[in-house]
């Protein structure tokens, strides 16, 4: 039995709105407080998406921007994970769509003049859903690290953009995975927003051989996790009790 | 005695940036070789019973500076307050939107039905909203001003009458509304966490 109601969302995990490191947040955060209730059957239901939405290349970067016919440029990685809820339960069927920049740092978007050439064989987006077990893959190249206009010399690290949807709208979350040992996470004032050193370091995918393949690409995990819902007592008493 | 177990934390959110279209509304970035099309192009199908109405707004920042960069989505009840995926729902409203402001003007606009009062609340469509400078997704909600809000439990829950404005959209026309939003300042918008 599960309860319909969301878990609260525990805002000391998440970054708050005004984040002054981070120039653009600051007028671009609400100053009153945030009103908080209990989520209502709006917050509880979300949109569905079918199979019938993902194309067989849908979360190939390497291949989907030429439909195969020429293979990006750049350090060939698998990402990989599970989304689960806070309950530790899969979340399958979830929608996971993907952004980034190319090899060498650069946006294939009409806002980004970074002199990074573009790479005539690589877009930058993917999507896929998750399976039964709340897993998903994407084949992509790893993207470069970019400079960007906060501060003196600011560069965000190596990132790659997800979306994510669980079942109900309230679960909506956007976020960054970023790379292992990438010196510039620490200096980013992106990642700094989060005020929790291990929520950041949820954030970092780690390299993970059994993955890898040989003579092909590198693999890198990142699990997510979304909001939960209430549950009963009946549903978390261990097995015999 | 069972202990429920502390659920773990949600992951952490980071903003959405200013290519967002790239992952979320490709076709809006330039990209039409990928995919088929973007998702939330309409929360509508043709054959949705109910009123057609179109929405349109901006959304400004502390400056009061229309956002040219964001991207905001709709999730909304059929013509008789049910949502997708609930029994007895109007298989035509899917209910999801998906809009960037026009980096031009900033403005957006979407033609829907009218949703119905889903239980115990007035009719509504909740809008979350990401951009660049803004670090976690925004949620708020539009309300119409010719319904009576004097239940409904987040409109009767904003202490002034002033605040509660900010969630009401203003009738522009026979079935056209504009409901703009402020991330902040003078009348900021009241989010929602929920
Ligand atoms: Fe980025």
């Amino acid at each position: 039995m599960t309860g319909g109601g969301l878990l609260p969302r525990d805002r000391a995990v998440q970054p708050a709105a005004l984040t002054p490191e981070y120039k653009t947040s600051v007028t671009r955060s609400p100053r009153s407080p945030l009103l908080t209730l209990d989520s209502t059957v709006t917050e509880e239901t979300g949109p569905v998406f079918g199979h019938d939405i993902i194309g067989p290349l849908d979360n190939d970067l390497i291949n989907n921007f030429t439909q195969g016919a020429s293979l990006a440029n750049g350090e060939r990685v698998l990402i990989h994970g599970r989304l689960s809820d806070q309950n530790g339960r899969a979340v399958p069927g979830a929608l996971i769509e993907i952004w980034q920049a190319n090899a060498g740092g650069r946006y294939r978007h009409a806002n980004d003049s970074y002199f990074a050439p573009l790479d005539p064989n690589f877009g930058g987006c993917g999507r896929t859903l998750t399976d039964d077990d709340g897993n998903y893959r994407f084949m992509t190249i790893r993207p470069g690290a970019y400079p960007w206009p906060n501060g003196p010399n600011a560069w965000r690290p190596m990132h790659v953009h997800f979306s994510l949807f669980g079942a109900a709208f309230g679960q909506r979350l956007i976020t960054q995975m970023y790379f292992e040992g990438d010196p510039l996470i620490d200096l980013c004032p992106i990642v700094a927003a989060i005020p929790d050193q291990r929520q950041i370091d949820r954030l970092v995918a780690h390299l993970d051989m059994s993955q890898a393949q040989s003579m092909d690409h590198l693999a890198y995990r990142f699990d997510i996790t979304l909001r939960g819902r209430n549950q009963t007592m009946f549903e978390n008493r261990p097995e015999g009790m | 005695m069972a202990r429920r177990p502390d659920p773990d934390p949600e992951t952490a959110s980071q903003t959405a940036g200013p290519y967002v279209h790239i992952g979320c509304l490709p076709s809006v970035a330039g990209f039409h070789a990928v995919f088929d099309g973007d998702l939330g192009a309409s929360p509508i199908i043709e054959g949705a019973k109910g009123d057609v109405i179109t929405v349109e707004g901006k959304i400004f920042d502390g400056y009061g500076d229309p956002l040219l960069d964001g991207m905001i989505e709709t999730w909304q009840a059929d013509a008789k307050g049910l949502y997708a995926g609930q029994a007895g729902a109007d298989p035509k409203v899917p209910g999801f939107g998906r809009r960037a402001t026009d980096a031009e003007t900033g403005a957006f606009s979407f033609r829907t039905i009218r949703p119905g009062a889903a239980k115990g609340q007035a009719p509504h469509i909740a809008f979350w909203i990401v951009a660049r400078g803004i670090n976690i997704g925004l949620l708020t909600r539009l309300y119409f001003p010719e319904d009576n809000h004097s239940d409904d439990p987040i409109l009767s829950r904003i202490e002034t009458a002033e605040r509660a404005k900010t969630l009401i959209a203003a009738k522009i026309g026979d079935a056209a509304y504009r409901f703009d939003i402020r991330l902040q300042g003078d009348g900021e918008t009241v989010f929602l966490d929920m």
